[in-house]
């Protein structure tokens, strides 16, 4: 076999589920190839094998003459293949600029700048993508993202680029234009293979070749022609549904029946509806009415306003200008008998995926008030219409695309509404189960009398409905019935009338477009261990990205602030203001001496005096005394008299640690109480046989603040950038710009180094902010060296966000990222690096968990160049294991993220 | 109204149900309620134990080694002996958090009567040990040299007989101390993140969509979310007090249980609505943990349920009077180890009640708008 792709025995399995299972497949060089089937089929596997983003489990895939799983061609071939993955958009950088991307794209390739900025001027003047570089691309519609894709793809001038459903979910106008720019792209590279994966049939008849794939298999391969004709179908949909097995193609075919009598009655009327986002006009002055019975169909791209405009009319939205009425009643989202009367459809999936097909029929019909057992007799009924009897003990996160979209439209009739608003309930689905899906629809249409208002981006699915109205970029091009649509403006088909009133509104003449010239050919960059200009595409990107971000932008300046001001007043060991009372039974000279002991002192606050224990104990259950201190009757006397009176204290011993401290400083306050009484009488007492000298050393006031403080900064030096940094990696798994990655040259240590020095920046910013936080409001300043604790902060930084970037490579989604980092790194820092237990009084397991986690090391540094007046001569061995530990989590993470999907 | 109550429950099963299916959720109640309780307890203390000192003997006589024996575990590790040159050195390298340095002809200054002076250098930057443990060490002092005097001349008696005897906790235990806590912050971190990813989860997937073109309005929602998740943290909280706390670690629980549970069951009010309103600040479930986790850890460390209130500026414990938390702290302190009534915990219930209200109106207020602001 022979071509630009050649996949011998080829399975692959997710789990106990084929994607793949033996495909044997040779596709042709130099020509447009298309992968056709619908959702699910094994299509983007299929591609992800081929472009080498994705790890091969069986059989062979060779590519532009080489063995994918040989390391060095699968590097030597990623500068020659570009790779599209599904998704609008998905591997762009929606915060970035239409420039911004295409720069970092360019970056990757290793091209420099003039001529970087070469190749972008002329893809974005041949893509009609010019007037638009500095706008973002998360704020570009559908088919402007399609457009900047692919020059994304194309920077490299690449021999085989792989697009996976590049217009899925696009306008026909954008569509069309796509195609046409890629043939133009193809005529001046003739050389280039395509390769396109689609779920629209009418797309691929213009392609060269073909292959039918279903449930994982090949059906058949050949050109449009070919196909058609070995299956004796005049459309490809035709073709495709007669290819798959016979119990799939079984009932397929819709009839729509002709409207019965037009009944006049008006089921919705939308007036001028307008819905504004801020700035951003979603939905733009839309009016129609819909007949009682009519199946009315919505059509336009992704993010025309169709959606928008639905949940207005179901009250999710409120209009910003102009009404609704549903039935001649004005819609009002807090009536809820309207809503009796709606079924309602979103376009993804938004049933309870943790219930059962039955418990959550069940739900509905308790939601809606149905009596119970009526509500038994109508879920019987559309688990039969439905044909869900089997599966109604099911979790619908189980079951295939098509039953799931069964299942939502038997909820939404659940309760016998007479409309039903459906949000493009067939896409994705494919095409058999959509003409099952459409006979329930006209079944519900003409024989119950149900009005249907369907959205859709399938003409074919269009063509079915009574009458139309063609949605774009907010407002309703035009209302009809398609016929009259496509007579309207002289069209066959129903698309080229919609393309013709798209391009009568269209945002850019696409016409003017720069024929493709061919740029200087710059050499590529070979691919070295580490190129500074992946590196920094890299980390320029990060930054800007995050400087975008608000959210995480606060957390990583404000969050180790906030959470410092936090540590700092709430771990306290301090005892001050104590509050305490006195019960003082003897009124003597002697006892209101011994009761002074704790006056003027700040770590004593009197509350009150009393004579009555009762009181006192009351005060110490209801927390308003700490301790109270109870002087007996007869006490003046007996102490003058020698017997040694007994004096009463009594500590609420709640929090321990607090009542130990407390009765230190009581028996001290007592003790010199007395002795100074003692010395007043000229009496010697016992103890002075020797004295204690103590030397509260470092912290000669023994407050908290300059013990806390130091590993309070160690702390959030970890927890912060080790959380940013796990976000930063998951984002892109979860985003899907981790694509970029696996399809570039951009190496394992320039990925995760790039990713990485933003936020050791962004984290020495929030150094220097506690830096300041720490002398000005907890007065404690850095006593030793000023640069071993600047130093030692560095080092520790790239190990805590090298640790971070570990994490992230073996989590799947940001907030498992967000609470491992935080739960992996708290347990050593607190417990075991001496925050709050020294670690001199560790030992075995506890002593080994604080070495083998950085904190514990800056730990040193920080109270030592704060709190201990240390320097370098005493740390340099903190600093070298905090660099080690840096160097072994890149590493480690190098080694646990492969170039390769599983 | 009949309705409606029917809407709330039926949507709170559900809610139970969403949970049951969800491992990691389940795993993370039980484990925290269980596991976490129990090894914090055991794990992490703040009493002197394990304390590293060391001793600089000059004198080397019978009185300073009695010093050096009578300093013992638990409190202490066996001492260990240096030279009087090394001190600056291992207290640099934080070694030792004590230093002895006991002088040349110490025994003998002390039997005659010349009161030598012994040194305690203290790592005063290990505040857990420094100020307890000093005061340990001067007890160890006075009992080994009052020892050796009193075979030399009778006690001299003191002029008062001090006794100091603590109440509620009379060995001044802190396993008694650290596990009831626990169980207390768990409260607040469980139910905040349970009830912001259930309505979180809920938005992400399109449900809560689904179920507002349903006769259910935002309200019922919210307060199926809350009495569902409220519910399961109160039984989690509940048993793990009776069987991990007073069962495993045998900590009395002074007052009465059933007073706890109902106090509880007002806080998840107020902490069940603060974690949807959190939630209603945020697009996704990462923007939730990133901007739930610093209010947790505030939340938590400036209640009162660590350092008590009075060791904090003013202007601080003022803020945190707005934090239910902080209320929910002070009432369960005073029931679980103190015993008290509804008569003593009133003011907190009522301002519980109050801040869970407010958060209730404004989460309410938030719920449509949040929604309406997804595009779709």
């Amino acid at each position: 076999m022979e071509g630009v792709a050649v996949l011998e025995g080829v399975g692959h399995r997710y789990g106990s589920v084929a994607a793949l299972a033996g495909v044997d497949l040779a596709i042709p060089a130099g020509c447009m190839a298309g992968l056709i089937g619908p959702d699910g089929v094994g299509k983007s596997t299929l591609l992800a094998l081929i472009a080498g983003v994705r790890k091969g489990q069986a059989g062979r895939v060779t590519v532009l003459g080489g063995d994918m799983t040989d390391r060095r061609h699968r590097q030597a071939s990623l500068t020659r293949i570009a790779y599209m993955p599904q998704g609008l958009g998905r591997n762009l950088y929606p915060t970035l600029s239409i420039f911004e991307n295409l720069d970092f794209f360019g970056r990757l390739f290793g091209q420099r700048r003039a001529e970087r900025e070469a190749r972008i001027a002329e893809l974005v003047a041949a893509t009609g993508l010019a007037p638009f570089v500095d706008r973002p691309a998360g704020k570009l519609s559908g088919g402007m993202k399609q457009k900047l894709s692919l020059c994304c793809a194309l920077i490299h001038d690449p021999d085989l680029l792989i697009l996976d459903e590049p217009t899925t979910g696009v306008d026909p106008l954008s569509r069309r234009q796509f195609w046409d720019l890629i043939d133009r792209i193809r005529a001046r590279r003739p050389g280039m293979s395509t390769l396109v994966a689609t779920a629209y049939m009418e797309e691929a008849e213009r392609f060269d070749w073909i292959a039918a794939m279903d449930d994982g298999k090949v059906l058949a391969t050949g050109s449009p022609a070919e196909i058609r004709a070995k299956t004796a179908t005049a459309t490809l949909e035709a073709a495709f549904i007669s290819l798959l097995p016979d119990d799939k193609s079984a009932a397929a075919g819709v009839v729509v029946p002709p409207r019965p009598g037009d009944g006049g009655d008006i089921a919705i009327e939308a007036t001028g509806l307008t819905c504004r986002f801020g700035a951003f006009t979603a939905v733009d002055n839309v009016s129609f009415r819909i007949e009682r019975g009519e199946i009315f169909g919505f059509l336009g791209s992704n993010g025309c306003g169709k959606t928008t405009t639905m949940k207005m009319l179901t009250g999710l939205l409120s209009p910003t200008e102009g009404e609704a009425r549903l039935f001649g009643q004005v819609l009002d989202a807090d009536d809820m008998s309207t809503r009796r009367r709606v079924g309602y459809m979103s376009q993804s999936f938004s049933l309870y995926g943790e219930l059962t097909v039955l418990q959550n029929l069940e739900l509905h019909a308790q939601l809606f008030h149905l009596e119970p057992e009526f509500a038994k007799k109508r879920i019987r009924e559309v688990l039969g219409d439905f044909d869900l009897v089997d599966v109604r003990h099911s979790l619908p996160d189980d079951l295939p695309l098509g039953i799931r979209q069964r299942l939502q439209l038997a909820a939404a009739v659940l309760h016998g509404p007479d409309m039903l608003i459906l949000d493009e309930p067939t896409s994705g689905v494919d095409p058999v189960a959509r003409d099952q899906f459409w006979r329930f629809l006209v079944d519900l249409a003409r024989n119950k009398g149900v009005t249907i208002f369907i959205s859709t981006h399938f003409m074919n699915e269009a063509e079915r409905c009574d009458r139309i109205s063609l949605m774009h970029a907010g407002k309703v091009l035009a209302v009809g019935t398609p016929a009259e649509l496509a007579a309207s403006k002289g069209s066959a088909r129903l698309e080229d009338a919609f393309i013709a009133y798209l391009e009568a509104v269209a945002e850019a003449p696409d016409g003017a477009e720069a024929p493709v010239a061919d740029v200087a050919e710059a050499g590529g960059q070979a691919s070295r261990l580490f190129s500074p200009l992946r590196w920094f595409a890299y980390a320029r990107r990060e930054t800007m990205e995050i400087l975008r971000d608000p959210i995480r932008l606060a957390f990583a300046f404000f969050a180790p602030v906030l959470l410092m001001i936090t540590f700092g007043y709430g771990i306290s060991f301090d005892v001050e203001d104590l509050p305490y009372a006195v019960v003082d039974q003897d009124q003597s000279r002697e006892s209101r001496a011994i009761l002074d002991a704790f006056e003027g002192s700040h770590s004593f606050e009197l509350k009150s005096r009393l004579t009555d224990p009762a009181a006192a104990e009351a005060g110490l259950r209801n927390g308003t005394l700490k301790f109270y201190v109870e002087v007996p009757p007869n006490f003046g006397r007996d102490l003058l008299a020698g017997r040694a009176p007994e004096i009463g204290v009594w500590i609420d011993g709640a929090m321990p640690f607090r009542a130990e401290t407390t009765r230190s400083y009581v028996r001290a306050a007592i003790a010199q109480r007395m002795a100074a009484i003692a010395a007043d009488q000229g009496v010697t007492l016992s103890g002075d046989a020797y004295s204690v000298v103590s030397r509260f050393r470092y912290n000669q006031s023994f407050k908290s603040a300059p013990a806390i403080v130091p590993g309070v900064v160690m702390l959030m030096l970890v927890l912060i950038p080790a959380m940013m940094t796990a976000v930063g990696v998951v984002r892109e798994k979860e985003t899907g710009s981790i694509a970029n990655f696996r399809s570039t040259p951009v190496t394992r240590l320039e990925f995760l180094t790039g990713k990485q020095a933003p936020y050791v920046v962004i984290s020495v910013g929030s150094f220097v902010l506690m830096l300041i936080l720490a002398t000005l409001l907890f007065d404690v300043p850095v006593k030793g060296s000023f640069l071993a604790l600047a130093g030692g902060t560095f080092a520790y930084l790239l190990s805590t966000t090298g640790f971070g970037l570990l994490v992230s490579c073996f989590t799947r989604s940001q907030l498992a990222a967000i609470f491992a980092t935080a739960i992996i790194s708290i347990i050593p820092a607190v417990n075991f690096s001496g925050l709050l237990v020294p670690v001199s009084s560790l030992s075995g397991g506890g002593r080994l968990f604080g070495l083998a986690f950085p904190a514990g090391w800056y730990q040193q540094i920080s109270v030592g160049a704060f709190t201990k007046s240390l320097g370098w001569t005493d740390l340099w061995m903190n600093h070298l294991m905090l660099a080690a530990f840096g160097l072994v989590f890149i590493i480690a993470a190098m080694l646990a993220l492969p170039k390769q999907e599983r | 109204m009949r309705q409606r109550l029917a809407t709330i429950y039926r949507l709170g099963i559900k809610e139970l149900r969403s949970l049951r299916a969800d491992p990691v959720m389940m795993f993370l109640v039980v484990y925290t309620f269980t596991v976490a309780i129990y090894t914090v307890a055991t794990g992490a203390r703040f009493d002197v134990h394990d304390a590293a000192v060391a001793v600089v003997d000059e004198d080397r006589s019978a009185l300073s080694r009695a010093v050096a024996d009578a300093i013992r575990p638990p409190q202490f590790k066996p001492p260990v002996e240096i030279g009087a040159d090394e001190i600056e050195r291992v207290m640099d390298q934080g070694r030792y958090v004590f230093v002895i340095d006991i002088p040349p002809r110490f025994e003998a200054d002390v039997l005659a009567g010349r009161a030598p002076e012994v040194q305690i250098n203290i790592d005063a930057t290990a505040m857990t040990q420094a100020g307890n443990g000093l005061a340990y060490l001067r007890g160890v002092l006075s009992d080994t040299i009052g020892d050796r005097l009193r075979h030399e001349a009778p006690a001299a008696a003191g002029a008062v007989d001090l006794v100091t005897r603590a109440r509620f906790n009379a060995n001044l235990a802190s396993e008694w101390f650290t596990p009831v806590m626990q169980v207390i912050n768990n409260i607040t971190i469980l139910t905040v993140i349970l009830t912001g990813a259930a309505f979180i989860r809920e938005r992400e997937h399109g449900t809560i969509e689904h179920l507002l073109v349903m006769p259910v309005r935002p309200i019922d929602i919210l307060l199926s979310k809350v009495w569902a998740n409220g519910l399961v943290i109160v039984i989690a909280a509940t048993l793990s007090l009776l069987l991990v706390v007073r069962g495993l670690l045998g900590v009395p629980l002074a007052g009465s249980v059933a007073l706890f549970i109902a106090t509880s069951v007002l806080y998840e009010f107020s902490i069940a609505t603060m974690g949807i309103l959190i939630a209603t600040f945020t697009s996704s479930m990462p923007q939730f943990g990133l901007l739930a986790l610093p209010i947790l850890i505030m939340m938590n460390l400036l209640s009162g349920s660590t350092t008590p209130m009075e060791s904090m500026p003013v202007w601080l414990q003022g803020v945190m009077q707005l934090s239910p938390s902080t209320h929910f702290v002070a009432a369960s302190q005073a029931i679980l180890y103190r015993g008290a009534g509804v008569a003593v915990i009133w003011p907190s219930l009522l301002a519980m009640a109050g801040i869970g209200a407010l958060f209730f109106v404004v989460a309410a207020s938030r719920f449509r708008k949040t929604l309406s602001a997804m595009r779709g």
